[in-house]
């Protein structure tokens, strides 16, 4: 049996290739969200290559475990893993945004394997992911129901509508992953509409809320790839990142949220991200 | 609620072949289950949900998540029939209908419940005319009017069947069975009455008012040709283009007048074969009234829609 610390080494290999991959994405299509694929990479490099129990080649596996990608405009990120993990091939990733690509800036299920629901619009992945999990629960299935969000995106009250159905129905099986790099699109979250003391009030509704270090592989694999075991409410994972994590020009720049690097800024990524 | 109005003998309420049909579903097909707002009672689900207690998905006052929590189910391995008053659902969740469930295209089924001005005094928020405008230009969702209880459970027995989001529209204005007609096939209108001087295009609640249109226009020498078209999504193009051939269309809807039925027969007749089209339906927010009353005043009556046929007769060229 392999124990939680042997899938480090290969979540650690991962993140960084996503991250370079991703960034070569945006600087050749000039166009994407690299502050935001940067502050979730970890997590999503956990979920794929440390937690999620799925087949690539099966995508449809009804006893998948579920990963809803609700921060649908950080398609560096999810495209990367899904193109790691097999459900398609990487050369599919030189055609991001091109014409009648099937990377659109936003993801869609109906032309790419892996993909749960078609997201964009915030506050859209937490309450499908909630009626993901009541299928689950319903019918007594093992398989577990993932969704991230970004912080900014809580501002909209569809994520809270869901809180509430999920902490009152008790979906264990459902695990809501926050991306809390504390920025928005134009500025910090807690000056545009303020989202703290965010623990506190996720637990309010019903919620067990964790809270870690966003770009820590350990401490993420521990609390994701922990099993539901005799816990009753969903569980909060709130993962303090930096946007544009690993990028020293770019982190903590509400400006990358959508900014794209020219070529020196590309080249010097490349350098750093070793 | 108080306010609907009696159902008198003859005519009936669709909401109960809706509920009958959900039921018998899902004895059948375990994968069955109902979504609502806190609207049990409305949509008449108190059946169901002695029935099937855990099979009924109560999301509270939140139309948002009703509609995601629908796409979910439907990714689970569900069959989801999500079941609000009309104006709620498509108004508040719009956005959910056209990504999580449209565009998405997942096998969600969303059942518009007391759909049109069914809710009368209560007034234009609670009116859910503008529903078919919205929904009409989303890719994927397949659009079904039932116009009597046989044809609404044909609809929600073929949504069922379908692989694929559909919208259904249930009534509970009272209307009476319109008879033998023919088996159920979105996009495949049926023709009511023969006719060839005119033919009225109609949907839903409104079908069983065309008909009874026609007899005195006969009387007056006026041949109408009455077509059921049952889906506005797919629209049966083919019955529309063949109605235009008399010369002139009414088409009449408990709807908006603009963007729902009379629209998507204008968009067709202009771009293949223009005739005059004399549109019937409900021209923005109405003002106070019983849905009685907002019929006769709007022409959503036999009266109404002669003297609309009788418009559209005088522009022919």
């Amino acid at each position: 049996m392999r124990l939680p610390n042997d899938f480090l080494p290969l979540i650690r290999e991962k993140a960084l290739w996503m991250r370079r991959r991703a960034f070569r994405m945006v600087y050749e299509a000039q166009l994407g969200h690299p502050g935001g694929d940067f502050s979730a990479t970890d997590i999503v490099a956990t979920l794929y290559f440390g937690v999620l129990r799925h087949d690539p080649k099966n995508p449809a596996d009804p006893n998948r475990d579920r990963f809803v990608m609700s921060k649908g405009h950080a398609t560096g990120v999810l495209y990367t893993a899904l193109a790691a993990s097999g459900f398609y091939p990487e050369d599919w990733l030189d055609t991001y945004m091109q014409p009648e690509s099937r990377l659109n800036g936003h993801p869609n299920r109906n032309y790419l394997p892996g993909v749960e629901t078609n997201t964009g619009p915030l506050g859209h992945g937490l309450p499908v992911a909630t009626g993901i999990a009541i299928a689950a629960q319903l019918d007594r299935a093992p398989w577990r129901t993932f969704v991230l969000t970004g912080d900014g995106e809580l501002q909209e009250g569809s994520n809270w509508e869901a809180m509430m159905t999920a902490g009152h129905r008790k979906l264990a099986g459902l695990t809501l992953i926050v991306d809390r790099n504390r920025l928005q699109q134009g500025a910090g979250t807690e000056e545009t509409n303020g989202l703290d003391p965010l623990d506190e009030k996720i637990r309010a509704f019903g919620w067990d809320v964790e809270v870690v270090d966003g770009h820590d592989h350990a401490a993420l694999l521990e609390v994701l790839g922990a099993p539901v075991g005799d816990r009753v409410k969903p569980l909060c994972v709130i993962a303090n990142t930096v946007k544009g994590k690993g990028v020293s020009f770019m982190e903590n720049k509400a400006a990358w949220h959508h900014g794209v690097p020219n070529a020196d800024q590309f080249d010097q990524a490349m350098k750093e991200l070793v | 609620m108080a306010h609907a109005a009696p159902v008198q003998a003859g005519l009936h309420d669709c909401r109960e072949a809706w509920s009958a049909t959900l039921i018998a579903l899902a004895l059948a097909d375990p994968r069955v289950v109902a979504v609502v707002n806190d609207s049990v009672g409305s949509s008449k689900l108190g059946g169901f949900q002695k029935a099937f207690p855990e099979r009924l998905i109560n999301v509270g006052i939140a139309e948002q998540t009703m509609v995601a929590v629908g796409a979910g189910l439907a990714n689970g391995g569900k069959v989801p029939f999500v079941s609000a008053a009309a104006p709620f659902l498509t108004g508040r969740a719009l956005e959910q209908i056209k990504a999580d469930a449209a565009y998405s295209n997942v096998n969600v089924k969303l059942v518009g419940q007391s759909s049109g001005v069914a809710y009368g005094e209560l007034g234009p928020t609670h009116h859910s005319i503008e529903d078919l405008a919205w929904l009409r230009v989303l890719k994927n969702l397949a659009i079904l009017v039932p116009a009597d209880p046989a044809e609404t459970e044909a609809a929600i027995r073929w949504a069922h069947a379908h692989e694929g989001p559909v919208f259904i529209r249930v009534s509970r204005m009272p209307v009476p069975d319109l008879g033998e007609q023919g088996a159920y096939e979105p996009g495949r209108a049926v023709t009511l009455r023969e006719g060839g001087d005119v033919a009225i295009l109609a949907l839903g609640t409104t079908v069983h008012l065309a008909m009874a249109a026609a007899e005195p226009l006969a009387a007056e020498g006026i041949a109408a040709r009455v077509v059921n078209l049952r889906s506005l999504a797919p629209l049966d193009e083919a019955a529309v283009l063949d109605a235009a051939r008399t010369g002139a269309l009414v088409t009449v809807e408990e709807a908006h007048v603009s963007g729902g039925l009379g629209g998507a027969v204008a968009e067709v007749v202009t771009a293949h074969d223009p005739v005059p089209v004399e549109r019937l339906g409900f021209p923005g927010f109405v003002p106070t009234g019983s849905v009685e009353w907002l019929f006769d005043t709007f022409g959503l009556s036999p009266e109404g829609i002669a003297a609309a046929v009788r418009r559209a007769i005088a522009r022919k060229t």
